[in-house]
């Protein structure tokens, strides 16, 4: 291989930490505004830091707010999405990779089809449908399609990984008598953990970070996940606070922020390898 | 031998459930909307079939339909080559060798999977006229900001630049490309005396040409379909959504405005097709011109 001169490799790691730097600064911004007080905020210029780091912040939008609220129905509708993706997509990919049936790749093209249709085409049938069936203002419609395969990205990822898997193992398991089922879970899910894992990642982001649908669905403010909470308190952050005309708290919204980014961070720190190596398999096959 | 049996016992029993799901959640209302596109439906009275006239209302009479159309196309037309480019130089940046890649490219990606409504929010919050970083940054050296959210001329160049955060995924899958590129070719070519940028615009390029494409469709589909960003980016600016002066409606949020805003749920589902037609010629158009420029091997 040929040798980098120092210059050039200096250049780069400024380059490299240099944007590092201007894509963390937003995230780095709102953590410090989430630490200063009101008057700091509403100070001429505003304070670069905060004297003294408020982290009561942390409990005043908790328990003053009822945050832990929306954050608990983030966490419970999440929960349930990624059960039932993983319920009904893990069957449904091992379907498409090993059984044999006619026009199974009609079906599916067809499925993977929907990849294509924007939420903007079903969005009003399905609500003029949920709203008939009393489903608005529950958690039904934005848990109920991932019970049905919603997820299909997720079924394409699990099978394009599955049709790895050598064939001659899920017959010597058929041999031994093993039921579908079980070849399914105890033989092909385990070894298919990476694949697994990026699905399930996937699906807490969509998830956690969907502001579409709950703003669409739920209506009763105990009853919103974190996007829509975020945007509700911001609405009525004069009220709530007793603030200036025009002049949000800004300190306690991005305390808000805070809390619903940081889950968000903590996954992606632990799990960020294996996920974007995921990405990366899924664009460059797909 | 019942295998075939069993066979097809299992997969409907195994895919069952996703194909019921992909019949209640895809295709029905796929069809019923393209039916309420043709009808007048309020909510409060069935839907009432009035043929063509939403469709005539949007392209003739309504002054919201071509305003959102406009936002989204600029929307559309700079912010995905700017994202492509920026996800191609940190690809190239960190396809270099480099020390703790993973981290770097962990960096470059992280906001990517972060909420949007929360990067409407603080990036509301940056640019804010009274008050903002930016405008703070910008008075150090002695330049005076404005209110740049509450400009119609500026407000859209700000959702742009907040969208500029988030190319994490093109830049994962222009690295992914980069790496399959053999390595015996840069050599054989540094032997022949080409320069990097020539490597770069007769090897790289070429061969990464299917993944700049795939890319591209995602992006712009992608761009067409914005409405988490602008939606919050109102709220947070204390403007009627799409504000202001109609600078940030873009076409999901005038959708949505029209669907749950006033109830026009027959226009809506109407302007719901234009959307999907616009996105299948597209996309059809884009498969059309790659082959041209996309280069296959075998």
């Amino acid at each position: 291989m040929h040798r980098r001169p120092p210059a050039a490799t200096l250049c780069l790691y400024l380059l490299l930490a240099g944007g590092a730097l201007v894509m963390l600064l937003p995230l780095g911004w709102m953590v410090l505004t989430s630490l200063k007080t009101y008057p700091e905020i509403l100070r001429h210029p505003p304070a670069w830091l905060p004297a003294d780091p408020q982290w009561e912040n942390y409990r005043t939008v908790w328990d003053g707010f009822a945050y832990y609220r929306f954050f608990l129905n983030s966490c419970f509708v999440s929960v349930m999405v990624i059960a039932g993706t993983l319920l009904t997509c893990c069957p449904a990919a091992y379907a498409f990779a090993y059984c044999e049936v006619r026009h199974k790749e009609f079906w599916f093209a067809l499925l993977l089809s929907t990849l294509m249709l924007p939420a903007q085409v079903t969005v009003i049938p399905l609500f003029k449908a949920f709203a008939a069936l009393g489903w608005v203002d529950t958690y039904l419609p934005l848990i109920v399609p991932a019970w049905l395969g919603g997820n299909v990205f997720g079924i394409f990822l699990l099978r394009q990984f599955f049709r790895t898997i050598p064939k001659s193992f899920i017959e010597a398991a058929r041999m031994d008598g093993a039921s579908e089922w079980t070849i399914l879970w105890r033989l092909i899910v385990p070894m298919s953990l990476p694949a697994v894992l990026t699905v399930v990642v996937f699906t807490f982001l969509w998830s956690w970070n969907d502001l579409f649908n709950p703003l669409i669905y739920l209506q009763s403010e105990e009853l919103v996940t974190l996007p829509v909470g975020l945007l509700y308190f911001i609405a009525r952050a004069e009220q709530l606070t007793g603030g200036s005309i025009g002049q949000h708290p800004w300190h306690l919204v991005m305390t808000l922020a805070t809390v619903m980014v940081l889950p968000v961070i903590a996954l992606f720190v632990f799990v960020q390898r294996r996920f974007i190596e995921g990405v990366a398999a899924g664009g460059v096959k797909g | 031998m019942n295998t075939r049996r069993a066979d097809r016992l299992c997969f409907w029993l195994f895919a069952g459930p996703a194909m019921a799901g992909f019949a209640a959640f895809s295709l029905w209302p796929m069809l019923y909307s393209l039916w309420l596109g043709f009808c007048q439906y309020e909510v409060i009275a069935p839907p009432r079939f009035i043929g063509l006239q939403n469709y005539i209302y949007l392209f003739l009479h309504d002054p919201s339909f071509w305003a959102s159309v406009r936002v989204t196309l600029v929307f559309t037309v700079v912010q995905v080559p700017l994202a492509l480019l920026a996800a191609l130089g940190f690809a190239l940046l960190l396809h270099q060798p480099v020390k703790a890649r993973s981290f770097w490219r962990a960096v470059y990606f992280l906001p990517s999977i972060l909420p949007q409504a929360a990067y409407a929010v603080i990036f509301g919050y940056i640019f804010q006229g009274d008050g903002g970083l930016l405008n703070q940054l910008l008075a150090l050296f002695g330049i005076e900001g404005l209110a740049w959210t509450m400009s119609a001329t500026w407000a859209l160049p700000v959702l742009i630049m907040m969208s500029l955060w988030a190319f994490g995924y093109p830049m994962v899958i222009f690295l992914a490309g980069l790496q399959a590129v053999p390595r015996e070719l840069f050599e054989a070519a540094h032997i022949d005396g080409a320069g990097a940028w020539a490597r770069f615009r007769h090897i790289t390029l070429p061969l990464i040409s299917p993944v700049i494409f795939f890319n591209l469709v995602m992006g712009v589909i992608g761009a067409l379909k914005v409405f988490d960003l602008a939606y919050a980016f109102s709220i947070t600016q204390n403007i009627p959504p799409g504000g202001p002066a109609r600078a940030t409606l873009f076409y999901g949020l005038n959708l949505y405005q029209q669907a749950f805003g006033f109830f026009h749920m027959g226009l809506a589902s109407a302007m719901a097709w234009l959307l999907f037609i616009f996105i299948m010629v597209v996309t059809a158009i884009n498969f059309r011109i790659s082959r041209r420029w996309v280069h296959y091997e075998n």
